[in-house]
């Protein structure tokens, strides 16, 4: 049992509407990246693991007043769009939960060396000699 | 609980505590003892690995993601040997005489803090950086700057021995920065002073200090602490805060001192920030080479923001860029063509804005985005976009607009969103690394903590020394002039050593 698991379909669904790409990765890819986010989350007040589970039950059941349907079983593009109404949310606290939700799902995907080379970072410690 | 005892304890050793450390370290020959506390660890050279995540979590408070209590800024400060200057891209300018004029603090004038600004900038070897070491990153910066009339400058940094890495701002894996943990703390360990890390400070009392020492995490990057962990009490006949803008005002109320000293936390401010990334139609030189060299500051005065060349990494620029989906994975993947632009507001200090502790104890920074700010930060994303433009970049990404993706032909637009901006908090990144306040230097309780010599009003052996003695912001980077004030702060000390010690 690991933080995530109770919410695993809602965060993975999140993560591949931030991050389309992430849709591609396989399981080994999304273990990679969860882990990242739950080490992150460790160091973190208890309260916010229980906050970021609560978003993602708040993001799967208000998709379904919204499209009638869960939000981890809507189109892409109905997720996005329940997403987009997440980020401009009038309400500040809404803004702000989607806000550190979307922080983290960049922190896995853009953590991960894979995607360090899928993107051509390749920062090296030794700067200007590693140029060639 | 273990006892120990020691003339003059120090908090902290960024810029504030290092240079105390430095500055009263000779008094060690006379037999005095100090000691110097900080929170966070010691790595040793080869645990820099410049790798994003693990030496963020190793080197800054909260991973770097510490958050105001409207969850609407993060906050970015280090937690480790050197403090902040561990973290920081080595930028080193001399205090402007318009801020110090504005402040008017009691017996701080502006000539005495620049030659001692000068004395470091010697220290620390601080120079202009040669131009066959700039980076395209930097150097479209100018040239955009240049095209549109803007009276870009070049940034004084104290490096030596830099490889162009580009991983200031995760510790620089080849020590090229010559931060307290590279001079000043050396320098007072060779003379005596004992720096012990690890080494949390819960609360003071009478010449006293509390204090748990940690033991290293399974796994974690640092040296243990040359103390035992577990509980200390500690003796000492002064003691120098130094833990920065959040901590030693968050120290000071723990210590029962806020009915005293009415203006404890306040006077908050940290040069709220955007970090701006556009794309060009080729790879340019932009995660080699040192990120930070040139900045534009001619709009302080006018429109409040100040830009500055930066490169940050792939977690941090993502989470920078507003939005999701497509249109940001387009910039992501377009890493190796981006160049940015970090955009600073110039803050003031309000009666909202302060630091306050929870009931454990712990800091709270409360901020609210004054209009000037939000003014600035757009103003500032609108001049960098212009200057993208001007550089030859093919595309923007515009934070404070609806529709964050700008091509070169829509430029135009650029005066509408100046006029109409998106500046939602809690929908932006906004995150601040310029921390200042809370421990305000002036004439009295009323209107500040401690006097012009960073001496807490009405106690003796108690001071402070960091950027949380600012009255205001610098509207600088501020480090150079946080060892000015410490320096100041040490020769106090010296020249009373005869009653203090």
């Amino acid at each position: 049992m690991t933080q995530l698991s109770s919410v695993r379909p809602i965060f993975r669904a999140v993560v591949s509407t931030v991050v389309p790409e992430a849709g591609q990765l396989n399981e080994r890819g999304w273990q990679e990246l969860e882990s990242l986010v739950e080490t992150t989350l460790e160091g973190r007040p208890p309260a916010m693991l229980r906050q970021l589970r609560m978003f993602l039950r708040l993001i799967q059941w208000c998709s379904v007043l919204r499209f009638g349907r869960r939000f981890s079983s809507l189109s892409p593009a109905r997720r996005a769009r329940m997403l987009t109404y997440l980020e401009d949310h009038r309400i500040e606290l809404v803004r702000c939960g989607f806000w550190g939700l979307r922080t983290l799902a960049f922190l896995g995907f853009y953590g991960r060396a894979e995607t360090l080379q899928a993107i051509g970072y390749a920062a090296n410690s030794r700067g200007w000699e590693a140029q060639g | 609980m273990t006892r120990r005892s020691y003339d003059v304890v120090i908090i902290g050793s960024g810029a504030g505590g290092g240079t105390v450390a430095q500055e009263l370290s000779p008094l060690c020959r006379d037999g005095a003892r100090i000691a110097v506390l900080e929170k966070g660890p010691k790595l040793r050279a080869e645990e820099f690995t410049g790798r994003e995540l693990e030496m963020a979590q190793a080197l800054y408070e909260d991973g770097g993601g510490f958050l105001t209590a409207e969850r609407t800024m993060t906050l970015a400060f280090g937690s480790a040997y050197g403090g902040s200057t561990a973290v920081y891209t080595g930028t080193s300018l001399e205090p402007p005489q318009r801020v110090l004029e504005r402040w008017n603090v009691p017996e701080l004038t502006f000539a005495d803090l620049q030659q001692r600004a000068r004395k470091f900038a010697a220290e620390n070897n601080v120079h202009l950086l040669e131009d066959g070491r700039i980076n395209e990153n930097n150097r479209f910066f100018v040239e955009g700057c240049r095209r549109l009339n803007y009276r870009v400058q070049q940034f004084p940094v104290n490096l030596k021995g830099c490889r162009g890495s580009s991983l200031c701002n995760l510790g620089c894996p080849n020590q090229a920065k010559q931060g307290t943990d590279r001079v000043q703390l050396p320098r007072a360990e060779g003379n005596g002073v004992e720096i012990v890390t690890r080494c949390e400070v819960l609360r003071l009392g009478e010449r006293t200090i509390a204090a748990r020492v940690h033991a290293k995490p399974a796994g974690a990057k640092g040296e243990p602490s040359s103390w035992e962990p577990g509980e200390y009490e500690i003796d000492a006949k002064v003691i120098v805060v130094c833990a920065g803008a959040i901590h030693s005002p968050a120290l000071l109320m723990r210590s029962r001192l806020a009915d005293r000293l009415p203006r404890l936390g306040h006077g908050f401010t940290c040069h709220p920030a955007i970090i701006m990334v556009a794309e060009h139609d080729r790879a340019i030189t932009n995660f080699v080479g040192h990120p930070k060299s040139y900045y534009l500051d001619q709009f302080a005065e006018s429109d409040r923001f100040l830009l500055e060349t930066c490169m940050y990494f792939p977690f941090v620029t993502a989470k920078a860029m507003s939005g999701f989906g497509p249109e940001h994975s387009r910039f992501m993947r377009a890493f190796p063509r981006l160049q940015m632009i970090l955009v600073l507001a110039c803050d003031e200090a309000n009666a909202q804005n302060r630091v306050t502790i929870d009931s454990a104890g712990r800091p709270v920074v409360h901020y609210d985005f004054a209009p000037q700010v939000i003014h600035g930060l757009v103003q500032g994303a609108v001049t960098s976009a212009r200057i993208f433009f001007a550089a030859g970049a093919v595309r923007a990404h515009l934070p404070v607009a609806r529709d964050p993706t700008m091509e070169r032909a829509d430029a135009g637009r650029l005066d509408q969103i100046a006029q109409h901006p998106d500046f939602k908090p809690g929908k932006l990144s906004v995150s601040a690394a310029h921390l200042q306040g809370g421990c305000a230097m002036g004439r009295g309780p009323e209107d500040s903590v401690t006097d012009g010599w960073g001496r807490v009003h009405g106690i003796p052996w108690l001071f402070v020394a960091d950027a949380s003695l600012f009255p205001n912001s610098l509207e600088i980077n501020p480090y150079l002039t946080i060892m000015a004030l410490a320096d100041r702060v040490a020769e106090v000390i010296r020249e009373e050593a005869h009653t203090l010690l």
